[in-house]
Formats: structure tokens, C-alpha cells, sequence
């Protein structure tokens, strides 16, 4: 299987990272879960950089991110599917 | 402690280490991944008279206090291949401060990869406590006071025994020694999700695999287990440990972050580093974290800044700071003598007597900042390995290491020594 645009811990997850450099926008990105080892395809709405991630879905504000199968904080504007979700998007509920 | 005398079975393998070719270095790699045996582990280090192996032999001009840097660094510049560790603090402290001062400093002094210690204190109490101190693991040790001496006088007296330390250490003998005898610590730093994703897990299958071995292990950064506390809670080998570790972190946001904090901590935890890599929230950052424990090993106590073990192998927590020069500094002065680093965009950290292995998954940072990578698992990322073979190959790495491989941070000149202050000074 060829190197995978982005990646997903687990099942549960809402979101996956970019781990290749360079992705534009409007670019149909392949992914791989890791959990299950299964491989999806997405179409990114945002030029992501590495490490950044991806919405696998659509969120609304106050809806929670999961990652690793746990909360990582909640969405504080809308996010569309294929979205690059970050600081501007996701913010901690600790602080 | 009644260590198990190795068995002496000398199968001579131990030779032409530094020659092996990619090809032969492959072979061990699959062989600790089959069958995992200790003594594919074995590595030659130096026992002290405490019975802990060491795998760097350092010859340390310790100041007790910022007024003695500059004859302690007089010393190390007039004896050449010994090792002065300046610092900012010594001066002052009082209560549970002083007693963490004066443990980091006994303890790096004690550290098995220390064969002698000259201390430098601008006046003798002090200095030869910390100097009684160290001498209780055995090794030799002696202290210097400036009052009295002036700086001129001090040094000369201080590179003579400098000089017989550094002869006598080079004389030492390496013996062979496994995984039982191998005392290490992790910390991860610049971290990114890449991270998460890959050089934290690989950190975790090598902590997995070495615990069952019997391999002293450990892990802190109770700030960045934020989010993460109650599933790190879990991981304790019982209850009662699982609840320490909460009782731990709950001290620390009661008594530094909530005096303190302002209305947010984002930009601080997680870094703007860590942002710029894109880590977003606190809560992502501690479970990335956490993989570096593995999937299955428990904790068997937690212990103080700079406590050193004292349950037998297993993997410890240790209550530090979350800035990797004081988290590493901490655990040097527990004993722990080699430390795994994982980073993402490329944290550059070493210290001066627990040589530091840097790993990373992330491809742009292995390109861009190579001579600080001792180990690059972007493959992960791209599927060309799975984290059992980079765990196979940290192994690797780390025994080369032992073996007297240097470090990227040793030969680029990283030791970042950095005190851990609780509070103000009197």
C-alpha cells in the first residue's frame, strides 16, 4: 500500500493528520486508520500543513473532537468535512 | 542489594561491535524481535562499588553554587577530558527547595555514568555535604572551598586531584552487563502529532519489550499529562499507585497552576511549538504523550523530583516539570543512565552525564535538522515500518549507545544542566 496522505488512531476519531508535506487544496487525500488497518479517502477543503489535522466529519460549535479514542477539546466554529481543524476551530475545555 | 551475579557465560560476542555491517546489525535486530533473549541485549559498561552500571565514565567538577562556575570551568579547562557542570542556583534556598537542590546534586554526582567527583563551594559546609553525599555510593569524591583559598588557590588544588581522578577512571574496566542493569529514563520534546503517531509509540514498544527483561525505567512531565490524568491513573500497578500519581498531579495544579495561571495557558501548554506543529490542545498533547509508556506496562511507584528508585526493575513516574533540560536533569540525578527523546519539530536537547538518543517521525524535521536525529522513524508515517521493527531498532540503537556510540546532542556539545527551583530564595 502506497504512503497514506493522512492518518487516524482510531475508529471513534473525528479527526486524522496530515503526514506528508505539501497538500493542497481540493486534493482527494488517502488515508489510513490505524486501528483496523483499513484505508479511506477524503477530500481536503483546506491546503493542510504536516501534523495538522483534518475534519473526517462535519462539526458544529460545542460538539467534542475526539482523538486517540479521547476527548481533545471542543469545536468553537463550525468545521466542514475535509477542513483543516486547529486553534481557529478546536479549543481545550481545561483552560 | 542482592544482585543476580551474571551467569558467567562468556559467549564471546561481545567483540567487533563497531564494525558491523547494516546488514549484520539487521540480523541482531530480528533476533531480539524473535526470540528477545537477554543476552542479545548485553553491552559493556562500568559496575561502580554500589553495583550500578554506568556506560559513560565522567570525570565531574561539580560547583556547589553559581559563585564557584567559573573555578569549576578553571578546572575543567586546565585537566582536559573532565567534565564542569555550571548551574544558577546554591545560594539561599531553604526548606523542601534546598533538600531538592542538594538531591539533584548528590544524586548527578551519584550517577553510575560518574567515575569521580571534584566539588567546588565558595565554603566547606555545604560543599562537603553534597560531597558526603556521593561518597556513599563509594566512588571517590573530594570538596574545595574558595573562602579562605581565593579562586587561584582553589583551582590549582582542585586540578591536581582533578588530574589523579581522571587517570585512576581511565584505567577502569568494562565488564558485560544486560538489561537488568539498564537504568532509563524518557521524555519527549518539541512534540508534534507526529509524535503521537509514531516516535512516542515507538518509545513505548521498547519500554513494553524492556520491562519484561527487567529493564528500570521512567517517566514524568506531570504538566503534560494534563487531560490524560485519569487514563494515567489507570496505568499505576495498583490502585493505590494509580491514586498517588492523581494526588501528584493534583498538588501540582493546586499549588502552580492555579495561584498563577491567568484565564489560558494555550501558548505555554501546548508550546507554540508544539501549535506550529499542529498540536492544538492540551488534552491531544498528554495522550500523545502517554503512548510513550506503552501499551502494557504498569508503573510500579512514583517518586519525588530527583527520588532515586528504590522498588526494583519496573517502570517508575516521576514527578517533573514538563521543560525537558529540568525534566532530564531530574531524572540523571535519580540514576537513570541512558534517555530516549522523541521529538517532532525538533527539540535539540542534551545533558552533560546521561547521554540523550533523539528520535523522530517527522520527515521535515529529519531533513532539515539531520545532525540532531539519532534515529529516524518517519517510515512509520509512510508504512514502510511497523512499530514493532522501529521499537526493535530503538533497542538497537540504545545498546550502541551503552556501547559508546555518541549521542547526536554529545558530539554537537549539548549539556544542559538546569536546576528544578521551587521557590524564591530567602
Amino acid at each position: 500500500m502506497a504512503a497514506p496522505h493522512f492518518i487516524v488512531h482510531d475508529t471513534t476519531d473525528s479527526v486524522g493528520v496530515v503526514v506528508v508535506e505539501g497538500i493542497k487544496k481540493g486534493q482527494t487525500l488517502t488515508g489510513w486508520v490505524m486501528a483496523t488497518d483499513d484505508t479511506v479517502k477524503l477530500a481536503c477543503l483546506d491546503a493542510i500543513p504536516i501534523g495538522h489535522k483534518i475534519a473526517l466529519a462535519s462539526m458544529k460549535k460545542g460538539d467534542t473532537v475526539l482523538k486517540y479514542g479521547h476527548d481533545i477539546g471542543k469545536v468553537v466554529k463550525p468545521i466542514k468535512k475535509g477542513g483543516h481543524v486547529h486553534i481557529h476551530n478546536l479549543k481545550t475545555k481545561r483552560w | 542489594m542482592a544482585r543476580k551475579a551474571k551467569k558467567a557465560k562468556s559467549k564471546k560476542k561481545t567483540a567487533g561491535k563497531a564494525g558491523n555491517s547494516g546488514r549484520k546489525t539487521a540480523a541482531r535486530v530480528v533476533s531480539i524481535a524473535g526470540a528477545r533473549k537477554a543476552r542479545d541485549l548485553a553491552f559493556m559498561g562500568w559496575r561502580r562499588n554500589n553495583g550500578r552500571v554506568g556506560v559513560r565514565n565522567h570525570v565531574l567538577i561539580l560547583p556547589l553554587d553559581d559563585l564557584s562556575n567559573a573555578a569549576a570551568e578553571a578546572v575543567a579547562n586546565n585537566i582536559k577530558g573532565t567534565l564542569a557542570i555550571p548551574h544558577s542556583y546554591g545560594r539561599l534556598q531553604f526548606g523542601e527547595d534546598l533538600e531538592l537542590f542538594f538531591r539533584t546534586l548528590i544524586g548527578t554526582g551519584s550517577n553510575p555514568n560518574v567515575a569521580a567527583v571534584v566539588v567546588i563551594g565558595i565554603e566547606p559546609g555545604w560543599a562537603g555535604r553534597v560531597a558526603d553525599g556521593i561518597a556513599k555510593t563509594g566512588k571517590p569524591v573530594k570538596a574545595f572551598a574558595i573562602e579562605q583559598n581565593g579562586d587561584i588557590q582553589t583551582i590549582a588544588a582542585a586540578s591536581r586531584q582533578a588530574k589523579e581522578y581522571l587517570q585512576w577512571a581511565s584505567e577502569l574496566k568494562r565488564e558485560e552487563c544486560g538489561p537488568r542493569d539498564l537504568w532509563v529514563s524518557v521524555k519527549c520534546g518539541e512534540s508534534d502529532t507526529t509524535s503521537g503517531l509514531a516516535s512516542n509509540p515507538t518509545v513505548g514498544n521498547f519500554i513494553d519489550k524492556m520491562d519484561v527483561l527487567g529493564a528500570t525505567t521512567c517517566f514524568g512531565e506531570t504538566s503534560e499529562i494534563t487531560g490524560a490524568e485519569m487514563v494515567c491513573a489507570t496505568r499505576g500497578k495498583t490502585k493505590a499507585i494509580g491514586n498517588r500519581f492523581l494526588k501528584t498531579f493534583q498538588a501540582y495544579m493546586d499549588e502552580v497552576i492555579e495561584p498563577y495561571k491567568t484565564d489560558d495557558l494555550s501558548e505555554s501548554q501546548p508550546t507554540k511549538g508544539n501549535i506550529e506543529g499542529g498540536l492544538t490542545t492540551i488534552e491531544e498533547k498528554a495522550f500523545g504523550n502517554l503512548e510513550k509508556i506503552g501499551k502494557k506496562t504498569k508503573y510500579v511507584d512514583v517518586l519525588d523530583p530527583a527520588e532515586t528508585p528504590k522498588k526494583g526493575p519496573g517502570l517508575y513516574f516521576m514527578d517533573t516539570s514538563s521543560a525537558a533540560a529540568e525534566c532530564v536533569t531530574l531524572q540523571a540525578a535519580a540514576g537513570f543512565v541512558v534517555h530516549l527523546f522523541p521529538t517532532g519539530q525538533g527539540n535539540i536537547i542534551g545533558n552533560p552525564i546521561e547521554p540523550v538518543i533523539k528520535l523522530s517521525a517527522n520527515p521535515r524535521t529529519v531533513r532539515t535538522m539531520p545532525e540532531h536525529v539519532d534515529l529516524d522513524v518517519s517510515g512509520i508515517l509512510r508504512r514502510e515500518m511497523n512499530l514493532d521493527q522501529a521499537g526493535d531498532k530503538l533497542i538497537d540503537i540504545t545498546i550502541r549507545t551503552c556501547n559508546g556510540r555518541l549521542t547526536a546532542a554529545e558530539t554537537l556539545g549539548h549539556r544542559e544542566f538546569v536546576l528544578t527551583k521551587l521557590y524564591r530564595s530567602a
